[in-house]
């Protein structure tokens, strides 16, 4: 039957015919992916080595000159350094708990479900919306979280309008939303180590959690864990909802993030050039993380297999 | 030694509800507050549970004074035109991908997965300026249009068509069926675990969005739940907590809904993406 099948596939007809198929099945896909993403990347690429505004009649090419400023005007250079703290505190507090509890879920019977669904609300959450209620939690007057404060004798902090704390507010609301997500990839991971190496290993004596813990799971979860922080960082990156709801970039520019001053500068002072710019340094991280994590994938199916 | 087993299965519990309040508390807070008259918002002594009751006025405020049903409308129009569009191009695109061969082929697949790592942002300043340059900004059409495309569902779908057995593609087509008619009626109808673990991500992704609504639209008419409620958050309700939170829990009541009802596609769709 399969030699008859083969016949008949191999048969000319059929096959251009398949071929041709294949083309007009394809083609939807291929002339949206061209509008869509292919010309606006070379129109992105092009604007980034010009002086154009939306508002200017003609515009001349300025080479990298967008590209130096991003480093070294401090207006520009501060949405780095801030997006890279923001990343940097976030991913690992996210990563941490959401391992922590993956491990605990893990190990749950019936329970397993509730704390899942309850766990990962906050990925689900439309991110403005609770953007809102957190700056009711978090205000300096009337918040609760600043009621609690002052009820055990602390100073009260003016979290979204004190320059030193908005960024780690805004990372606070960040790791609030992230955890849910590293926990569900680690829970993949986990589910994936066959149980008889534990088995295997309290034979040979390693019984308590611990000595479990760090001499079979983390090894093993290894390359679950980099993926889940390459994910983490991608999705970290791009935070936009919370600054552009809560903060504006302010204090003092203290919460002024990448996506945010792409968000300025393009669209509300049309600054086209010097927005390309950035927006082309976004996309170089991001394609950074995404090759490593592609990297990361291929080893770990090697891995698996 | 038989109580072990036991403290460790309470202790492990009384981590993660320890853990659950600090992620919990802003929807428990979020549903409180929502019911509560404007007094006991601000008033010094901070208590869950409502003395009076104020939900009808707070929710009569979000849904009325503020055009909060039709961001709803709005948003279920953009997200299920989104969602029919990315399925259809997909599932075409999918199947060809894993089942059809021709030249070229190895190439739109590395065109997918390069624009699997390209973020909505990347282009959506080119799409800004030639909407404007049509003066199609502020339509539902500039709402969809970056969306069309979701590479994503194209790299899902194809993994998904890969282990359909060939023997029964191979029948259909002695059968006389065409390649359209495979898709159609037989690839299609078996795709659905695939289709709906797709359509809660694409859902969910798209209901939130505010990125792209905060550039694409300038009016209230055509506003998506989430620039709804900037709009709303800047009007001259934004001190009003009580409406406020009556409007964050409307638009985000049907999505919880819709997750807890689908999570299990839902989570197996995010593993997915993260074992491609």
């Amino acid at each position: 039957m399969a030699a008859l099948a083969d016949m008949f596939a191999s048969t000319r007809p059929r096959r251009s015919a398949r071929g041709l198929s294949g083309y007009l099945f394809i083609a939807p896909a291929l002339a949206l992916a061209c509008c869509l993403i292919v010309l606006p990347l070379v129109a992105v690429l092009f604007f980034s080595l010009t002086d154009y505004t939306l508002a200017a009649v003609e515009f001349s090419f300025v080479g990298f000159q967008n590209y130096a400023s991003a480093f070294t005007e401090p207006g520009l250079r501060v949405a780095l350094t801030n997006t890279l703290l923001y990343v940097g505190v976030v991913v690992p507090c996210a990563v941490a708990l959401g391992l922590l509890i993956a491990l605990l879920v893990h190990e749950r019977g019936r329970s397993r479900r509730f704390y899942e669904i309850a766990f990962f609300l906050p990925v689900t959450g439309t991110m403005v919306a609770m953007a809102v209620v957190w700056q009711y939690l978090l205000h300096g007057r009337i918040g609760p979280l600043n009621a609690v404060l002052s009820g055990l004798g602390f100073e009260r902090v003016d979290f979204l309008t004190d320059p030193d704390a908005a960024l780690y507010a805004i990372a606070a609301i960040g790791i609030w939303q992230l955890t849910g997500f590293a926990m569900v990839l680690f829970l993949a991971g986990l589910t994936a180590i066959p149980r008889d190496i534990y088995e295997a290993a309290s034979v040979d004596g390693a019984d308590g959690g611990f000595d479990r813990f760090w001499r079979i799971t983390l090894p093993l979860l290894g390359p679950t864990m980099l993926f889940v922080t390459i994910t983490c960082s991608i999705t970290a990156f791009q935070v936009f909802d919370t600054v552009a709801v809560l903060t504006r970039g302010g204090p003092m520019k203290s919460t002024e993030v990448l996506l945010y001053t792409v968000y300025l500068e393009g669209f509300q002072y049309f600054e086209i050039g010097r927005a390309s710019a950035l927006i082309t340094l976004f996309l170089a991280f991001i394609l950074l993380f995404s090759l490593l994590q592609i990297f990361v994938a291929e080893r770990r199916t090697f891995y698996g297999g | 030694m038989r109580w072990a087993p036991m403290a460790k299965k309470l202790l492990q519990h009384g981590v993660l509800c320890l853990l659950l309040v600090p992620v919990l508390a802003p929807f428990i807070w979020m549903v409180s507050t929502s019911l509560k008259p404007a007094e006991e918002i601000f008033g010094a002594p901070l208590r869950l549970i409502p003395q009076q009751l104020a939900a009808a006025e707070n929710y009569g405020r979000a849904l009325f004074d503020v055009p909060m049903l039709s961001f709803m409308l709005n948003g279920l129009i953009v997200v299920l035109g989104i969602l029919v569009i990315q399925v259809t191009v997909a599932l075409f695109a999918g199947y060809a991908l894993a089942k059809l061969t021709f030249r070229g082929r190895d190439l739109f697949f590395g065109l997918v997965l390069l624009a699997l790592c390209i973020p909505i942002q990347v282009p959506a300043l080119p799409l800004y300026l030639v909407l404007a340059e049509l003066r199609l900004l502020n339509t539902y059409f500039a709402l969809i249009l970056p969306f069309m495309f979701s590479a994503f569902a194209i790299f899902l779908f194809r993994q998904f068509f890969k282990g359909y057995p060939e023997e029964v593609l191979q029948a259909a087509r002695l059968d006389g069926m065409t390649e359209f008619e495979i898709v159609l009626r037989l690839i299609l109808p078996g795709a659905r675990p695939a289709i709906a673990a797709f359509s809660v991500f694409s859902i969910v992704a798209h209901w939130n969005d505010l990125y792209w609504p905060l550039i694409a639209i300038t009016s209230m008419e055509r506003a998506t739940p989430p620039l709804g409620m900037v709009l709303f958050r800047d009007s001259a309700l934004s001190a009003d907590y009580g409406a406020l939170t009556a409007g964050a829990v409307i638009i985000t009541v049907p999505l919880l809904v819709l997750f807890v009802l689908a999570q299990r596609q839902f989570v197996r769709g995010i593993t997915m993406t993260g074992l491609k």
